[in-house]
């Protein structure tokens, strides 16, 4: 089995980022799962317990001052000076702002090929191969890199599965950054999560908000349903459009792409750019007033009715059944 | 100060937008072509430099078929004051390899200071291409910009991530891309969409270029499949117990 480099980003305070079990995982589908990690002098061996309780069976840690400092380079020499030692098969990051980054300059310097935001991979006669869902999941496309090493990018929340856990060896080894070609980094402003709602992006359920809800101040019964249910807010682009709530909640093709259990869509019309971000739910419900809005089209259970008299009620179900 | 804005020509996310099943490629004869809106953003940052700082050279520069002319010709109605479109039968079906590579030389031969670029196409979603094309030149990269300070010799902003946002600068010349957050587009006015006819948009071939020769990896699309179209379930109309049916509904599929 080929060595599997995985790069797992760690927090400015030293915490792995969340995507590393999918990372890991993965990594083990395909091979020897190896964790990446580039970080200051003195700090990588904390975390390499962490990394073989997710399945890692070999850490490579890589020093540089530039940590923190050099805008994603330490995190490509770590894997330039991995991927020299390792001979590895196969290259996976997070398809994060931080990990496309890298795997694109590090596609050009290792003359490799790209396989961009998988949600899945396999091995196929020691061919890697990714699944692509395109356009909102419209289509399913495998690809495949030849002539050079895969460097695959995977999507946040798209593999579940999690890696045996090891007991990994781990390699410390300095790495050189040349800062020459890189940005530089002057201050980290980690956002502290204070909601104790779930990411949009990796919940299981997602309740979203349209024109419908008619206001800022109504909006507030999405949220309502959401503290209900335990599930993420989300909201249609007229929605965010209109003020309701902030772009970051927009779900959509210019917005976030979300696959959760169960997607509740109140007073959304289903707009095909909406329908593009969460047309691969497994359960959808809608309501909405209007009985030819094109969302009941996809919707494996419409209401036909005011999002004001219908929600209350439903909420009021929900706990009297928790009761 | 040359600012060269990167466009890409996307099928319109407000029609039904297809693959070739046989190929994976795009069918572009499936929707509307139109330019991309996060491209319009990314242009929006140029023009409002240009606003203040009369002597920026702005370039659009493209790669793609014949009908790319349509989206370089709203940015010039915009403001842009010239355009390049690499234009070549072998570019068909190019990979991110590939176009990294072309643009990367097309860059070169035309000359800038600064590139801006939307942060990830709605079409490909990639969002590799911009740090892709910096690595080739060996310069820095700023992606997925949400706000934006150009100086003479320098660039700056507030860079967001998936875990809050980071201050970073570059010296020039430098590539960035721009997110969503960044303002609108302005609307062309009737002296920009006339003056638009007038200025130049260069046709380059592969030939016209010093492109790398494809020593690289490069990507191969195995199969594509369609996902079966969704069917309707079943739909109600409120008569006053709507809500009380849902929650039976969601209890039945054990998700609440």
């Amino acid at each position: 089995m080929s060595n599997i480099l995985t790069l797992i980003e760690v927090s400015s305070t030293g915490e792995l980022r969340n995507t590393a079990p999918a990372l890991l995982a993965a990594a083990a589908k395909l091979g020897t799962p190896v964790a990446v990690v580039a970080v200051k002098p003195g700090t990588g061996a904390a975390l390499a317990s962490q990394l073989g309780e997710l399945g890692a069976s070999q850490v490579y840690v890589a020093e540089s001052d530039q940590v923190g400092a050099s805008l994603v380079s330490p995190e490509i020499e770590a894997l330039v000076s991995a991927h020299a030692a390792l001979s590895p098969g196969a290259v996976l990051v997070a398809h994060s702002v931080t990990g496309r980054d890298v795997a694109a300059r590090l596609a050009v310097r290792l003359a490799g090929g790209l396989l961009i935001d998988a949600v899945d991979v396999r091995l196929d006669a020691d061919q890697v191969i990714a699944t692509h869902s395109i356009f909102g999941g419209a289509y399913t496309v495998e690809a495949a890199v030849q002539g050079g090493i895969p460097i695959v990018t995977v999507r946040s929340g798209a593999i579940q599965e999690r890696a045996k856990s090891a007991t990994p060896t781990v390699t410390v080894v300095p790495v050189d950054v040349d800062s020459g070609a890189s940005a530089v980094i002057d201050a980290v402003h980690d956002v502290v999560v204070s909601s104790t709602r779930p990411e949009l992006r990796d919940a299981k359920t997602v309740v979203s908000g349209g024109r419908g809800l008619g206001s800022k101040e109504k909006f507030e019964l999405v949220t309502q349903l959401a503290d209900a249910l335990g599930a993420a807010v989300g909201a249609s682009r007229a929605a965010v459009d209109a003020g309701y709530v902030s772009q970051t909640l927009q779900v959509g093709q210019t917005g976030t792409t979300v696959a959760p259990a169960l997607y509740i869509a109140l007073g959304i019309s289903g707009a095909i750019q909406h329908r593009a971000g969460m047309q691969t739910a497994k359960t959808i419900v809608a309501i909405n007033t209007d009985a030819d809005a094109p969302i009941f089209d996809i919707a494996d259970f419409g209401i036909v009715g005011d999002v004001f008299t219908v929600v209350p009620q439903l909420i009021e179900a929900i706990n009297a059944r928790r009761h | 100060m040359k600012i060269i804005v990167l466009v890409k020509q996307v099928p319109d996310t407000y029609d039904e937008r297809k693959l070739d099943p046989a190929t994976g490629i795009l069918d572009r004869e499936a929707s509307e072509a139109i330019i991309d809106e996060i491209v319009e953003r990314a242009l929006e940052v140029a023009l409002s430099y240009k606003d203040s700082h009369q002597d920026t050279e702005l370039v659009l520069l493209s790669m793609g078929p014949e009908p790319v002319t349509t989206s370089l010709r709203k940015g010039l109605s915009l403001g842009a004051d010239s355009a390049v479109h690499v234009r070549d039968d072998d570019l068909s079906g190019a990979d991110l390899t590939r176009t990294a590579a072309v643009l990367a030389a097309a860059l070169t031969a035309t000359g800038f200071d600064l590139v801006i670029a939307g942060n990830e196409s709605t079409d490909g979603r990639g969002g590799v291409i911009p740090a892709m094309v910096a690595e080739r030149l060996h310069l820095p990269h700023l992606t997925s910009i949400d706000s934006v300070e150009i100086t003479d010799a320098a660039i700056s902003g507030e860079r967001e991530t998936e875990n809050g946002t980071l201050t970073v600068h570059a010296a020039l010349p430098a590539i960035i891309s721009i997110t969503e957050r960044a303002p609108e587009v302005r609307f062309p006015n009737f002296k920009g969409i006339m003056g638009a006819k007038k200025k130049p948009i260069t046709v380059l071939s592969l030939s016209d270029l010093s492109v790398a020769p494809e020593a690289s990896g490069h990507s191969i699309i195995l199969s594509t499949t369609v996902r079966p179209a969704r069917a309707a379930g079943k739909k109600i109309i409120d008569d006053g117990n709507a809500g009380v049916e849902l929650a039976e509904f969601l209890a039945a599929g054990h998700l609440i």
